[in-house]
């Protein structure tokens, strides 16, 4: 399936497939120094806007963890079982709300995210066993049958937890907002934590994958999983261990999105449209890619909200998705996408 | 002699079902409270029509689409501004709404059809959600609030209070938008189509654009989803950015499913079983959405045809059941038995092992 799609595409004619790519670049470039001007056109100085310009990237910046945290799961799983979990944001805020559950039974903020993480790993693991694994290859029935499901979990949620949007009250040790040390500013300590939480994720899939033998097996797995099992190793276990972990990680991102923004239904379909875009962004399948994915978005998200002229601001949700379409016109299999 | 008759008794009797139906539906304003008729009736045939350009879609294209809505959307919005705030005649304002759905249709299919299966699944997810914010932003249609008191043209008269002329157009529309794409698919352009979705590097090999057969079907759709969101305005006499939201384009894919997405009748009995319950059951239910939920992953694993796949299946079972009781074997005759049919070949991936 996929290969047809990238050969199709290549042999697009050659002027069409240079505009394109020209006017995103030029367009990309127009945009970031538009922000660059805004931030720093008026100098350096405490009233100029460079202390708020340092905030909002900040708020870029984790925007994008959490985006990072949440699209890993679904980039993984994609890419091990060719499978678009469209019920990752129903788990997303399933997380979410249990995490809120065990902090409102007295559970320390910590491990209630873990058993969060693995509540939700277990709810995917037991949705890929029951439902996904006898149609593997069947791309469209399983998207549609993970449709279904998040259906049926967002009905649930909504009868369980309610309707009133609800927030995680982070840790004592990172409630209190940090000195950041310029022009006198402060920030959310959390917010921060969960760019480090994001970081922290990045660099063990990077050592599982790049260090271990279950990385070997993961990287044989997403390059051919026919051949990765006639060579005797069970990939049936590797797809379930994937499932665990993707589904397991969008239910960190719920914790933290309910702890830094809010739980409400709604959030689901909101965050799978963000994970699926920065997924897209980065290439289907591709961890590094993700982070990239991420990063965009979120920085083109806080910028375009705060610097657009007043009149367009209400546009700002549309630009997320033109960075997509501007991205694909230059790399139609995403960033890291391969071209296989 | 004995089998003969007994399957021409039966596909009269299939065709005498189907007429039933036809004139019980045509019956609906006679019979039915003024309620039934606007709040179901109404209702279910712009979702059927709707939904018809998604079955099309993903029937005789393999493309299952969820920017149908997105396109709904621009055909409603355009309409109701033209004759709202510009005080157009609403028949001309409808088709230049039809007609820009088809232009948007013919860019999103143009951008989409180098993709399929999944992919193709989620840019177009991007395209309805591209235009829902879009919608939801533009204060000129209305953002958030919408247009409202979109009345249709007069002869079709008060969608509310005397729906009778209202619905008899739509389904009118809706048999003629059935019987439109059914032509379709019988054309050298339609069964070219099927063969793309079938096996598309064959196609590219015999010299069809496979690209542009898809952009085609795309464009060919748009102009139905978009009639749709032209009915559906004016049969509520209002639209807005929430009436094409990713929840409803999800709806509309629930109601194609659920009434079988490989054939264009399906759309309107899951449209129709989808709006009645709607309607119905959330009176002694507040757990709809669960139900809805569970019905269509019970189809989805289930029986792919949907509705409309269970009672085709029906019926042949019925038809070779009622022959071969007549004449012993009949049934089967003509088709081979069981040992004929090769063995399923031993999957090589794990994939498919229990």
């Amino acid at each position: 399936m996929a290969s047809q799609q990238v050969t199709t595409r290549r042999i697009a004619p050659g002027l069409k497939a240079r505009i394109a790519p020209t006017l995103a670049v030029v367009l990309g470039a127009l945009g970031l120094l538009g922000v660059l001007w805004q931030a720093f056109g008026a100098g350096f100085g405490e009233k100029g806007n460079v202390p708020t310009f340092i905030l909002i990237t900040l708020n870029g910046l984790t925007l994008a963890g959490l985006l990072f945290i949440t699209a890993s799961g679904l980039t993984l799983i994609f890419g091990l079982l060719r499978v678009t979990n469209l019920a990752h944001g129903a788990l997303f805020l399933l997380g979410g709300y249990l995490g809120l559950t065990f902090i409102q039974k007295g559970v320390p903020w910590l491990l209630a995210a873990l058993l969060a993480m693995l509540a939700t790993g277990v709810v995917g693991l037991v949705m890929h066993q029951l439902f996904l694994r006898w149609n593997q290859g069947q791309d469209l029935r399983q998207a549609l049958i993970t449709i279904a499901l998040s259906l049926i979990l967002a009905d649930q949620m909504l009868a369980h937890f309610g309707a009133t949007p609800t927030a995680i009250v982070p840790p004592d040790f990172l409630a209190s907002p940090t000195n950041l040390g310029v022009y006198s500013l402060a920030y959310p300590t959390f917010r921060l934590a969960m760019l480090v939480g994001a970081l922290v994720v990045g660099l063990l899939f990077w050592l599982v994958i790049k260090r271990t033998r279950v990385g070997m097996v993961m990287r044989a797995g997403v390059d051919d999983s026919a051949m990765t099992s006639a060579l005797g190793i069970n990939v049936q276990l590797v797809f379930a261990g994937a499932f665990f972990v993707g589904s397991a990680l969008a239910g960190l991102g719920g914790v933290f999105a309910g702890t830094s923004y809010s739980l409400a239904p709604g959030q689901d379909q909101a965050f799978l449209v963000y994970a699926l875009v920065v997924v897209i962004l980065g290439g289907m399948g591709s961890l590094g890619g993700a982070a990239l994915g991420a990063l965009l978005y979120g920085l083109v998200d806080q910028y375009s909200s705060a610097y657009l002229p007043a009149a367009y601001a209400n546009l700002s949700a549309l630009l997320t998705f033109v960075l997509l379409a501007l991205v694909l016109a230059v790399r139609p299999t995403g960033l890291f996408g391969k071209t296989r | 002699m004995n089998e003969g008759w007994m399957s021409r008794a039966l596909s009269l009797g299939g065709r005498g079902a189907l007429a039933v139906v036809l004139a019980v539906v045509a019956l609906v304003p006679v019979l039915c409270s003024t309620f039934f008729t606007s709040q179901v009736g109404l209702t279910s045939l712009s979702l059927g029509i709707v939904a018809v350009s998604l079955t099309f879609l993903s029937g005789y294209g393999g493309m299952v689409s969820l920017a149908q809505t997105a396109l709904f959307g621009v055909a409603g919005l355009i309409t109701a501004k033209l004759t709202v705030d510009a005080g157009w005649n609403g028949w001309v304002a409808a088709l230049v709404g039809v007609l820009a759905a088809t232009a948007v249709g013919v860019l999103f299919g143009a951008i989409s059809s180098g993709s399929v299966g999944i992919y193709f699944l989620v840019i177009t997810l991007a395209f309805a959600e591209i235009t829902y914010f879009f919608f939801a932003a533009v204060p000129t249609f209305g953002a958030h609030e919408g247009i409202n008191q979109a009345k249709p043209p007069a002869p079709l008269g008060d969608p509310v209070l005397h729906p009778s002329a209202m619905y008899y157009f739509m389904l009118v529309v809706s048999v003629l938008v059935f019987l439109g794409l059914r032509y379709v698919s019988r054309t050298a352009f339609g069964l070219a189509l099927q063969g793309v979705r079938d096996d598309p590097v064959r196609m590219a090999a015999l010299g069809y654009n496979v690209r542009l057969h898809r952009t085609l079907g795309f464009a060919l759709a748009a102009p139905v989803a978009g009639i749709a969101g032209v009915l559906s305005t004016w049969s509520n006499t209002r639209i807005s950015a929430g009436s094409i939201s990713l929840a409803v384009a999800i709806l509309v894919l629930t109601a194609a499913v659920i009434g079988g997405l490989n054939k264009l009748a399906g759309a309107w009995v899951g449209a129709f079983v989808y709006t009645i319950c709607d309607t119905y059951m959330r009176g002694w239910t507040d757990r709809f959405a669960t139900y809805l939920g569970v019905v269509f992953l019970v189809i989805v694993l289930v029986s792919p045809g949907g509705i409309v796949g269970v009672l085709t299946s029906a019926g042949t079972w019925l038809r070779r059941r009622v022959g071969a009781g007549d004449v012993p074997g009949a049934g089967t005759s003509g088709r081979p038995g069981p040992l004929a049919e090769p063995a399923t070949p031993v999957p090589v991936t794990g994939g498919q092992s229990a």
